[in-house]
């Protein structure tokens, strides 16, 4: 282990941006997850869609692929209504989520992922964008703009959806509906339309986070599967239905994740985010900011 | 007659929220003893500190000389606790008679008594038998009626052959007739031994029945003593009738 | 039916079958038919814990890898006979699973599964660096040409995979006519009522978590001889997982026959297609299969065979008659 202060500067900051980028990634699973309950494991599917989506567009049309996903996100909020609505009707009616609900969100993972390889095959894809090249220097900081952009732009995202939660009717009636279904009945309010809208709202953000994905590393199919602990593992770490915890939790995720790269080598590191997990669920289920 | 059961002080918060205060209350081995309170009073909670579902967090509960504090529920069970949930919760993929014969195999089983597959199944039958359940033996609790399931949780609870049973509103809904059943049943029990608690909203059953009667009223214990004398307690009837 | 007489038809059926095979010809049918019954091993597993207590795993692959990899260390101290392998990779992968069990059983439902999914990547990391059993690289072990008296080895791994899985659903079979199998349903249906009613739930709860890891092991023990290079990224792979939790799902979980028939049918669909289409569309096959089936037949293909039998999807367990007397004392 070479240790400098260089290294761990870059380590720490590195880490602190992909946590932002992280954060976005993880914000539709505190939707569904953290708010709603919903164990959607299949979300890494479909911000790697999201990601292949912001690659057709550029390769073919030259587009900037963060202005592509935002343009794709009524689509995706769109899948997201409607698989909601298959969950709802299959599973959440007859009460069994736990077990079938989770196949099915299993075997969506797999549809999605396999699809994806049949169309685009295993090679890796990237994109083509002016920030995704220049490094900005700062004495011994380096930071790629491929990377602070999205960090950006992530923060961006965790922003708009904290503000929507709290000050929006929809977003408080989403809140509203995880923690009382019948107050929200006797207010006229169907809750099912909620969830569906909550869902629906969690699909969109995948497509960002896909655009920020390609933004920051190539991308093939097989990609996502290391990104269903990470993002449990943030949003349970940052207390379920919190989206400040969820950046928190990412950033601190992100950190972990660089220093162990850095200074024990990258084969390390899967087990980073998933270690956190075990020991989250083990010592404090709650979360750092629990609810 | 010695003190069966013994709760010394015992204390129960869900955050804020106080839900247990202070409860002191023992009962002798044989007795009938009758629990009220308005809705939310704790007493379903107290039957669960007592069992096990839930850990309290002050004061003491112990049952036949040992101290139950730290034992799962399971174990509270095979030393002789039983108790009939307020909300009846069947095993659905089981039918009645497997539902009743899991406490035979499981906790009557522990005590060490064996007992030929042959008897088992005997057992099952009598004690469907004994609260009219019979008919529908090989039934799934999906086609029982709400009173059914009442009845089927009572025969669960008999099952585990207690020497202590805390029936939790077994009687909520059933007709005058079916409600006779059931104290009948419950003193035909109580002759063979077993001490009963019994949590109930219908003051007929409950003044009938029981040999004592304590009171709980937002999770504190307002009285304790003779039925006729704890009705004419002012506090009694201050909290029932606001 | 008594067991040792479930057995021995077992025994005939799966003699039958490797009789057949060995007059076809071609040994193709041996290393697909040994892939298909690997999953009768896995799925019935998977199944004991899944279906029988209602705890979803999703590290299937983990214990499956860990029997594989107890095989490849053992093997680059002293090759031992398969035989021998096959109760060490059912201590280590049972161990684990205790451990596991240990962790994560008190997590509620979706925790649990997650819990599993974590400590799954988690092993892998550590078997990827573990240089001894050739970390990331990988490891080689030659499979031999033969083994006397049956000839050729691939036949003589075949074999050796029928004889788990005819024991894996044997093991299931008891399992659901014992008190065990009652015990494991409360579990399932209310594990609140299950404890107040006297069942020690954490107990079982380890025992089918123990078994289950043992058998996936010994699964896996036999497989770097079938595959001759093992790598941790599709040994640890999450194809295992699916494939574990959708045969007894799209079979049935209520009992041994979902599994089995589960992956009998998507097994043999998928070594269709794989040679006829191409790999890739394997899984996808079993999320199509998965999805539909949950969607459309929750209760599998047993479910779906009493429905057209105008029979409600009764719980097997919850009509089994004990055959024997009680034992005196839990397990």
């Amino acid at each position: 282990m070479i240790f400098s202060y260089d290294l761990l500067i870059n380590a720490v900051v590195s880490g602190i941006l992909i946590g932002g980028f992280y954060a976005a990634v993880s914000s539709g699973i505190t939707l569904s997850f953290g708010i709603l309950d919903i164990v959607n494991i299949a979300h890494p599917a479909f911000i790697i869609l999201g990601s292949y989506v912001a690659y057709s567009v550029n390769a073919t049309l030259g587009l900037d692929p963060i202005l592509t996903a935002i343009v794709m996100m009524p689509a995706f909020y769109v899948l997201g209504a409607g698989i909601y609505q298959v969950y709802y009707v299959s599973f959440e009616k007859r009460g069994q989520e736990s077990l079938r609900g989770l196949a099915f969100f299993f075997g969506l993972l797999f549809i999605t992922e396999v699809t994806l390889v049949l169309y685009f095959g295993v090679d890796y894809r990237y994109v083509d964008a002016p920030y995704i090249g220049p490094t900005l220097h700062f004495g011994m900081l380096d930071v790629p703009l491929r990377i602070l952009v999205p960090f950006l732009v992530s923060l961006l995202l965790i922003a708009a959806l904290e503000l929507i939660l709290t000050r929006t009717f929809i977003g408080r009636a989403i809140m509203a509906v995880a923690q009382d279904q019948l107050a929200l009945r006797l207010m006229a309010i169907d809750p099912i339309r909620i969830k569906r809208i909550a869902f629906g709202i969690s699909i969109a953000t995948a497509s960002l986070a896909g655009a920020f994905l390609i933004i920051i590393q190539p991308v093939e199919p097989s990609v996502g599967r290391e990104y269903i602990g990470r993002v449990f593992a943030i949003c349970v770490l940052g207390g379920m239905g919190s989206l400040p915890g969820t950046l928190i939790a990412a950033m601190l995720i992100g950190i972990v994740e660089s220093l162990t790269s850095t200074f024990y080598g990258p084969s390390w590191a899967p087990a980073v985010s998933f270690g956190f997990l075990l020991l989250t669920l083990a010592f404090r289920p709650a979360g750092l900011l629990g609810r | 007659m010695s003190e069966l059961l013994q709760i010394d002080n015992l204390g129960k918060r869900f955050g804020g929220f106080v839900a247990l205060e202070n409860i002191t209350l023992s009962v002798r081995a044989g007795e009938r003893l009758g629990l009220i309170g308005p809705n939310g009073s704790g007493k379903s909670t107290l039957v669960n500190c007592i069992c096990g579902t839930l850990r309290h967090e002050q004061g003491s509960v112990r049952f036949d000389g040992r101290t139950l504090d730290g034992l799962i529920a399971h174990q509270r069970t095979h030393l002789g606790l039983a108790r009939s949930f307020q909300l009846p919760r069947p095993f659905v993929s089981l039918s009645l008679i497997d539902n009743i014969r899991i406490p035979l195999l499981y906790t009557v089983a522990a005590r060490g008594t064996h007992r030929a597959a042959r008897e088992v199944e005997d057992r099952c039958s009598d004690l469907l038998r004994e609260v009219g359940l019979q008919a529908k033996a090989h039934h799934l609790p999906r086609d029982l009626t709400q009173v059914e399931m009442r009845k089927l949780e009572l025969a669960r609870a008999m099952a585990a052959e207690p020497k202590l049973l805390i029936a939790d509103e077994s009687m909520a809904g059933l007709t005058h007739s079916e409600i006779q059943d059931i104290l009948t049943l419950l003193v035909r029990l109580n002759e063979r031994g077993v001490t009963i608690i019994l949590i109930e909203h219908i003051m007929r059953a409950v003044m009938s029945f029981s040999q004592r009667l304590v009171v709980l009223v937002s999770g504190r214990k307002i009285a304790d003593g003779q039925p006729d004398e704890v009705v004419r307690n002012p506090e009694v009837e201050k909290a029932y009738l606001g | 039916m008594r067991t040792p007489l479930f057995v021995l038809i077992w025994l005939v059926i799966g003699g039958v079958l490797f009789a057949v095979s060995v007059a076809l010809g071609n040994d193709y049918v041996f290393f697909a038919g040994y892939v298909v019954l690997q999953y009768v091993v896995l799925g019935t597993a998977w199944n004991i814990l899944g279906g029988y207590c209602g705890y979803v795993n999703f590290g299937s692959a983990a214990f499956f890898a860990l029997g594989a990899y107890s095989t490849v260390a053992i093997y680059k101290f002293y090759p031992l006979p398969i035989p021998l392998l096959l109760p060490i990779s059912a201590v280590v992968s049972g161990v684990v699973g205790f451990g596991m069990g240990y962790l994560t059983l008190r997590l509620r439902g979706a925790f649990f599964a997650i819990a599993t999914l974590a400590l799954a990547v988690v092993l892998e990391t550590l078997v990827v660096n573990w240089d001894y059993v050739g970390g990331s690289r990988g490891a080689y072990i030659i499979r031999p040409e033969e083994i006397e008296p049956i000839g050729n080895y691939i036949r003589y791994l075949f074999l050796i995979m029928l004889l788990l899985a005819i024991g894996a659903i044997t093991v299931a079979r008891l399992i659901e006519r014992s008190r065990l199998g009652y015990g494991f349903a409360t579990i399932r249906d209310d594990e609140l009522a299950a404890e107040a009613s006297g069942v020690p739930t954490l107990r079982l709860k380890l025992i089918a978590t123990t078994i289950s890891g043992a058998l996936m092991g010994m699964a896996g023990a036999p497989f770097p001889y079938y595959i001759g290079y093992l790598q941790p990224s599709s040994t640890f792979g999450l194809d295992y997982a699916v494939n574990s939790i959708a045969m007894p799902l799209i079979g049935g979980t209520t009992s041994w026959v979902g599994p089995l028939i589960g992956a009998l049918l998507l097994g043999s669909m998928q070594q269709i297609a794989t040679v006829t289409i191409s790999s890739a569309v394997n899984l996808l096959i079993v999320g199509c299969v998965l999805v539909a089936f949950v969607i459309v037949a929750p209760n599998g293909i047993i479910g779906l065979f009493h429905t057209y039998l105008q029979r409600k999807p009764d719980d097997f367990v919850g009509r089994r008659r004990l055959d024997a007397d009680l034992p005196g004392s839990v397990p």
